[in-house]
């Protein structure tokens, strides 16, 4: 008994280094994830940033069509890379509403005008308060939203080309 | 001679945090009129992390992202909103892991528990030595 006893502070050190090694073999993953994946998108108005396309409300995204609703800043690089797959998404038929993060008009308009335009609707949020209501933690991110307005799926960070195909049949079965 | 200007090079490229082209929101680095109201959102977002620099309070980062909600906390105070209530509304969009605060969740009850245990587990070893002194 008193044997066993003794050996405990060795083997509590033991599971503390085993605890370290894990940690360090393993590191924990830091990407933020919404908790409203499919829980309806909370009410919010945003006004129009740029001539020509529209501002963006919540009532837009339950129109009975799933459409893609992606969070962006045109001073965001990732973005950059991003807009390609978006235009590729746009060209095949997906819908996409974008929300420009803490952004400006003259910004989001040369960022549109530069790197091409596959939102039918821009609003913008320059308080980054819905990005906050969505459970959103940074540009870009993308959120699967089903007919009825309900988030079904969050990619956080840029979507890649290999990613095109997944979100069309995505889209599709909610559909 | 290229390797070295590369190597020097690489220690100058610092992590640069996106930076938005807009200036802060207005509650960002603003304080609150109210001092009342104020020492209410200053407890508050001392226990809420920063969603960019994770391990930092929205009152401690200088993350865009932490003024922002910096803003919505002084702005929903000053609407008259509890504290207790922003924060469910945070936990409900993030999770727990975006208070500082530790729940009262089942999760949780070792951690609670903790504190108890050890000292019971003192009191025994004590009481073992006490024990053994007299006899």
């Amino acid at each position: 008994m008193s044997r066993a006893f003794r050996l405990l502070p060795i083997i509590l050190l033991v599971w503390v280094l085993l605890a370290f090694a894990w940690r360090l073999i393993q590191p924990p993953d830091p990407t933020v994830r919404s908790q409203l994946v499919n829980r309806e998108v909370p009410q919010f108005v945003l006004q129009p940033l740029v001539d020509g396309v529209p501002g963006l409300t919540s009532a837009d995204l339950a129109t009975g069509e799933p459409r893609l609703l992606n969070l962006f800043g045109s001073w965001c690089v990732p973005c950059i890379g991003e807009a390609p797959v978006l235009e590729d998404l746009q060209r095949r038929g997906v819908k996409i509403d974008g929300i420009a993060i803490r952004d400006t008009a003259s910004g989001v308009s040369a960022f549109l005008r530069r790197h091409g335009n596959p939102y039918a609707r821009v609003g913008s949020d320059p308080n980054s308060n819905v990005q906050l209501a969505l459970g959103s933690a940074g540009v870009p991110e993308t959120f699967v939203v089903d007919g009825k307005g309900v988030i079904r799926r969050q990619y956080v960070g840029p979507i890649s080309s290999s990613d095109v195909s997944k979100i069309i049949v995505e889209l599709k079965e909610l559909r | 001679m290229r390797a070295i200007t590369l190597a020097l090079g690489l220690m100058l490229a610092v992590p640069v945090f996106a930076q938005s082209n807009m200036p802060p929101s207005y509650w960002a680095y603003r304080q609150l009129p109210d001092a009342k109201q104020e020492a209410k959102a200053q407890a508050l977002m001392q226990e809420l992390r920063c969603l960019v620099c994770q391990g930092q309070s929205i009152a401690d980062s200088d993350a865009e992202l932490a003024g922002d909600m910096r803003d919505l906390v002084r702005r929903r105070i000053a609407a008259g909103e509890k504290p207790e209530h922003i924060r469910a509304w945070l936990i409900e969009r993030y999770g727990d892991w975006v208070s500082y605060r530790p729940s009262t969740a089942p999760i949780a009850w070792p951690l609670w528990a903790a504190p108890l245990i050890l000292l019971i587990f003192g009191a025994v070893i004590v009481a073992g030595r006490l024990k053994r002194k007299r006899s």
